[in-house]
């Protein structure tokens, strides 16, 4: 399934490096450091409070929101540093798109809610936004659905629904990265099926990084998995090998559910 | 333990609370219901009763109330006889041992006039067109009447004429004094010449107003000659006449017909008897205008104010005495808005503005008085929290998510702000902009140091260059309220009017709200959340 390991360099589309996070006072990365490979699937598991939220936040700077946040060592991006103060966080944002636990799609119409990377980048020609939505839509497995219904509102879609459009909505800026936080927490198992076939498909183009609670996803639609425990990272490597041969007592004991 | 179970079930408090629900209930019908009840009945034409008293002598008027006299017990109804130019009061007491006898001619008639309040009494003699006697009928004075009318509307061309030759005279005069201002001198020639323009105009105007003195006395040669039920005389020009029913011949349909054109004049016209009859239009418009003016100024700041507190301030000490001053403005008397107002806005800016731009028309200002641009403004002060809390906290209810899906997308902070939280905000902007007219539009305090007058002779608005006069006085509802009820010389014929006036004030704040919770449902529609 997962392909042969080779050698991280030509791999690797992001690297984060001593990476270390306080939030005022408290520290909630410690020391982090980890790749993420091209085209593959990431998982980021651990017990909540753990820090793997707020690392995949860091991969596009969503923690700059909050106030209190410093952040000390490295995360590169195809080998460009991204942490600086230097980095034009807008065009890193389109670089790395995200999925969150809720969907959130806009109050407006489903179509306006594809092209919004579209047309706040300058974008208003209307083939050109045509072309994306039909494209993007078809990629997040959901064209068939809505395509009668484009010019509606995207709030009367269900939970599922709104959430592949949000995912439809992150692709139209061509990532090459997708974070997904969590993605399927607030779905039924048929909705979190389709997103996990989902998935499968978009890391052909694309590189995802995901976090999850859930072991079964972890285990059913990652690559490779990150282990993390009070804010360090206790364990990564090929997924398989984490779910059957972990290296580390507390990764065995968290998949098995001894504890967490 | 039963009551200890009835206590922990909290039946007692959701008594309470529906109680006083009742209570306010109560209270809001009770006051609507005095107010239609006075109001609604106003304008229906009332039948005219004549009384023959115990000592021979005569009266008639329309039956107002009835009551036991407070010292004497003696049980006495309450008459409105009208005839003020012959009685010098509208109302008369007459207790009910007085009375002889009582019936409702039906040649009675009731006439509204432009002076002097209404008239009851019946038709003597007529004089025609050219002022010779006439057969005194109902059908003859109403052929007269009209055509009386008639020809009074034909000289309305004069009097527009008139009008626009005042106003140019008026441009004219402000010329010559800014050339004068200038230097007389330097400018002696075009002064000169402005002033032989003017002499034009004015000898053109005085000629049209001769004119005008000489139809308007052969119109007044067409009258009619009435008597009151005690067969006192009085001759009256048709042309002061307003209107003229015989009451107590009408059919229900006909007093209908005559209470819809009563509301008309109402809504259309201009006040009468010093605002005490004929309609309300230059206050319902003023107050309309008032306030459009004054959201037009409070929306933006209100928003604009809000955005920045809660989207671009950093949080700390400062923004959050910021918003407590602003919480607590809401809690200043108004009329110290009122007594701002005049300092700040027509002292301050409309004296610098007078200084500035019409140096030669001191010390007559032109914007250092009141006027309607100021008295917005002082509203716009007035009612800037309200809009900025409703919008604060509209703001602030949006889902995290949604802000963090926009940036997340490479959206800058103000392109979510303009396309994404401002248009979800709008249902809570709306009820903020709502709340701040029906605040607006109630105030009366503060307009009275700031540019509400008694009786305005013109609007702010109208089709003299430039259209929108910003420094006219206007007339306001509320404070025709206050001069109506409390200020004019003839108070109990008044008070209808008080209570109509108030039905308007609320009319126009139910419709505006109306209006705005319409299109804030709108928006609500639109931007909420369903769920799954």
């Amino acid at each position: 399934m997962s392909p042969e390991p080779v050698a991280l360099n030509t791999q690797s589309i992001v690297e984060v490096e001593r990476l270390n996070l306080h939030y005022g006072a408290s520290q909630a990365l410690k020391d982090i450091s980890l790749s993420v490979r091209r085209n593959q699937v990431t998982a980021f598991i651990g017990p909540s409070g753990c820090g793997k939220s707020t690392l995949l936040r860091c991969l596009n700077r969503m923690n700059d929101l909050i106030d209190t946040v410093v952040i000390s060592g490295s995360i590169k991006l195809e080998g460009q540093e991204i942490t600086g103060n230097q980095t034009d966080v807008i065009s890193l944002r389109r670089r790395v798109g995200m999925v969150f636990q809720q969907s959130n799609p806009f109050p407006k119409s489903i179509y306006e809610n594809i092209v919004y990377g579209l047309r706040i980048a300058g974008v208003n020609d209307k083939p050109v936004l045509d072309e994306t939505v039909e494209k993007c839509l078809k990629g997040a497995a959901i064209w068939d659905e809505v395509k009668d219904r484009l010019h509606e509102s995207a709030l009367g879609l269900s939970g599922g629904q709104a959430q592949r459009i949000c995912i439809a909505r992150a692709i139209a800026t061509n990532p090459e990265v997708i974070l997904m936080d969590e993605p399927c927490s607030a779905l039924d198992p048929l909705s979190t099926l389709k997103i996990e076939e989902l998935i499968d498909e978009l890391k052909e183009r694309y590189t995802i990084v995901i976090v999850t609670h859930n072991m079964q996803q972890a285990a059913r639609v990652s690559d490779a998995t990150a282990f993390f425990y009070l804010g360090e990272l206790i364990e990564m490597g090929e997924t398989k090998k984490i779910f059957t041969n972990p290296e580390k007592r507390q990764t065995e004991d968290y998949i098995t559910g001894r504890f967490g | 333990m039963p009551v200890n179970n009835y206590w922990k079930r909290g039946e007692p408090m959701v008594l309470a609370a529906g109680a006083t629900l009742a209570v306010i209930l109560i209270m809001t019908l009770t006051l609507m219901a005095v107010i239609l009840g006075n109001s609604l009945g106003y304008f229906w034409v009332k039948g005219l009763v004549r009384y023959k008293l115990t000592d021979g002598s005569y009266t008639m008027g329309q039956h107002t109330a009835t009551e036991r006299h407070a010292l004497t017990d003696v049980k006495r109804l309450q008459l409105k006889v009208g005839n003020r130019d012959l009685y010098a009061q509208d109302f008369r007491w007459v207790d009910y041992s007085e009375i002889a006898e009582q019936d409702h001619p039906k040649d009675a008639y009731l006439l509204e006039r432009n002076e002097h309040g209404n008239f009851f009494g019946f038709l003597k003699e007529l004089k025609g067109l050219d002022g010779a006697p006439v057969n005194a009928d109902y059908a003859n004075l109403t052929r007269l009447h009209r055509e009386v009318l008639a020809k009074r509307d034909g000289l309305q061309a004069i009097k527009d004429e008139m009008s626009s030759l005042n106003q140019s005279s008026e441009r004219l005069r402000l010329k010559i004094q800014k050339l004068e201002y200038r230097g007389a001198e330097a400018n002696g020639v075009a002064i000169a010449a402005l002033n032989e323009q003017r002499a034009t105009l004015t000898a053109t105007f005085d000629r049209l107003n001769e004119q005008l003195n000489q139809r308007q006395t052969e119109l007044a040669v067409t009258a009619a000659v009435f008597s009151d039920a005690a067969g006192t005389t009085k001759e009256l020009p048709l042309l002061e006449i307003v209107r003229f029913y015989q009451p107590n011949q009408m059919s229900v349909l006909a007093k209908s017909g005559a209470y819809l054109t009563k509301i008309r004049e109402l809504l259309f016209d201009d006040p009468r008897e010093s605002n005490t009859e004929g309609g309300l239009f230059p206050a319902i418009f003023g107050t309309v205008m008032m306030v459009l003016l004054m959201s037009v100024f409070s929306l933006p700041f209100g928003v604009i104010a809000a955005i920045y507190l809660r989207e671009y301030a950093k949080e700390g000490t400062l923004v959050q005495l910021v918003r407590i001053a602003v919480n607590n403005l809401a809690g200043v008397p108004s009329i110290v808005y009122g007594v701002f107002g005049l300092g700040f806005f027509v002292y301050g800016i409309g004296g610098s503005l007078d200084k500035l731009f019409f140096p030669e028309r001191l010390p007559t200002p032109v914007f250092g008085t009141g006027g309607i641009l100021w008295a917005s403004l002082t509203l716009a002060l007035l009612t800037v929290p309200v809009v900025i809390v409703a919008t604060e906290e509209s703001l602030a209810s949006i889902p995290k998510g949604i802000r963090e899906g926009s940036l997340a997308l490479g959206a800058t902070k103000f392109q979510t702000l303009t396309r994404v939280l401002l248009p979800m905000a709008t249902p809570g902007i709306m009820t903020g902009l709502v709340l701040s007219m029906a605040r607006a539009v109630g105030e009366v305090a503060p307009l009275m140091l700031v540019g509400v007058v008694k009786l305005a002779p013109t609007l702010p608005l109208d089709g003299q260059f430039p259209f929108f006069h910003m420094d006219r006085k206007f007339m306001h509802l509320g404070f025709h309220i206050f001069d109506v009820g409390f200020q004019s010389p003839n108070v109990e014929a008044a008070k209808p009017m008080v209570y109509v006036t108030t039905l308007l004030l609320l009319l126009i704040v139910v419709a505006a709200s109306g209006l705005a919770i319409r299109f804030r449902n709108q928006m609500r529609r639109k931007y909420t959340t369903s769920h799954f």
